[in-house]
């Protein structure tokens, strides 16, 4: 989707505040781990993947993701993967109180299963290739970002098969071919590029479309 | 703990509950710390989460998991050009013959080496993936909207933020982590510290050094 988290190339987020590197804490409240420890606790159930993941925190409302914390917004997320996947019921979540039996983690069935075979299917492009990002504009999660789109670039490596992550973000298991591809900064940036350093993405097969010399 | 001097003006920075300590909290819980703590509760409660799960996170990536794996990994590079040449090839491989493991399923460790020509710089513009099982968390300023949304369009401009003035015929080159690869730079070796042994070198590499917006340097009176 088009949403404010696609933020690559946007203007007026102002300077880069880091704390000095030696230090900043780990976590910057007890909070941020607790959140952590859900996060990676229910991962291991296998109810989600991370597109999944993705989605929810990419479907908060702009502001709320523009203004809430990193964990903030991994805890929104949460909270709504839970229910959706019915670990957890809405009441119980407003209460703080367990309604229903004890749940088994060893009895749950698996809703995602991590492992995949690679795509039967030669893979579309070359090593050395140029290729143009297709201009879509789903309202689907993608990892497919706006400042690239329509824009060519040149395919560096096959990287091997990956879940596409449109289909993966709702729970269907989709494996396609993944690209390494370079974008030269003029490309990406036109006669606004402040330099000629260029920026390597991975895109999956369906992303792209040959723009190479001789290609249709 | 120390009392960690925090910057308050991160545009990623939570706000709430905790303005002057690292890990003390205020006396009055901010309602974020009080849905944490209940869906961490109900999730005990329910039996899909191990008690004691957060102790052990805390654990893990204070004690066991961060900088110093990434670190690791460079030191051994820079001093053995096989490890080296495994490292650059299969970043996974390499990193669990020296006992760094963790990856999730899919992940892939993709490590790339600056040179004179060749400086890296990596990113997540869309999130903030990062290497955690290499690099501990990622820092609060990798998280936020003014690096994730410059560092593509204005490498430099960015790294000159962080101090680090990459030469005018070095490529800077962005990654942008839109996939499962996670990306760890290998930074240059800095001149003065062929007596160095790899404990000496595995400690002077910092974890900005490994995202690329800094070089490794030798602490001033340190060179031999």
């Amino acid at each position: 989707m088009n949403g404010v988290h696609d933020v690559g190339g946007m203007h007026g987020f102002g300077p880069v505040a880091a704390e000095p590197e030696r230090s900043e804490p780990v976590f910057h409240a007890d909070w941020e781990a607790t959140v952590l420890s859900s996060m990676l606790g229910t991962t291991r159930l296998r109810q989600w993947n991370v597109d999944e993941f993705r989605r929810n925190i990419e479907q908060l409302p702009p502001v709320d993701y523009l203004t809430f914390s990193y964990y903030e917004k991994w805890l929104a997320a949460l909270e709504r993967l839970v229910v959706e996947h019915g670990l957890v019921t809405e009441q119980e979540l407003r209460t703080g109180q367990v309604q229903g039996p004890r749940l088994d983690p060893a009895q749950l069935p698996a809703a995602w299963e991590p492992s995949f075979d690679p795509p039967p299917t030669m893979p579309r492009f070359t090593v050395g290739e140029l290729v143009r990002v297709r201009n879509r504009h789903p309202h689907a999660h993608t990892r497919a970002p706006r400042y690239v789109r329509g824009h060519v670039g040149r395919v560096e490596a096959y990287v091997g098969g990956e879940p596409l992550p449109e289909a993966a973000s709702m729970g269907r298991l989709d494996v396609q071919h993944l690209f390494r591809v370079r974008f030269e900064a003029a490309e990406l940036w036109g006669e606004d590029a402040v330099g000629n350093d260029p920026v390597y993405l991975e895109l999956w097969e369906s992303y792209l479309e040959a723009a190479g010399e001789g290609s249709r | 703990m120390a009392q960690d001097h925090h910057d308050h003006d991160h545009d990623d920075h939570d706000h709430h509950d905790h303005d002057h300590e690292g890990h003390e909290h205020s006396d009055v819980p901010s309602e974020v710390a009080l849905r944490a703590k209940a869906l961490y509760s109900l999730l005990v409660d329910k039996g899909l989460l191990e008690p004691g799960s957060v102790d052990r996170i805390v654990e893990a990536y204070e004690e066991r998991i961060g900088p110093h794996l990434g670190a690791k990994l460079v030191a051994r590079a820079w001093v053995d050009d096989s490890y080296r040449t495994r490292l650059l090839t299969d970043g996974n491989a390499a990193a669990e013959e020296l006992g760094v493991g963790g990856f999730r399923h899919g992940a892939r460790l993709v490590v790339v080496e600056n040179t004179e020509d060749v400086h890296n710089v990596v990113v997540c513009t869309l999130c903030s993936c990062y290497p955690m099982n290499v690099l501990g968390p990622p820092p609060v300023w990798y998280k936020s909207a003014p690096y994730r949304s410059r560092v593509v369009m204005d490498p430099r401009g960015v790294l000159a933020e962080f101090g680090t003035s990459v030469p005018d015929g070095t490529e800077v080159r962005v990654w942008d982590s839109n996939s499962e690869v996670r990306y760890l730079v290998l930074p240059e070796r800095p001149a003065g510290t062929q007596d160095f042994d790899e404990e000496e070198l595995a400690a002077l590499v910092g974890r900005n050094a490994m995202i690329g917006v800094e070089t490794v340097r030798v602490p001033s009176g340190a060179a031999q």
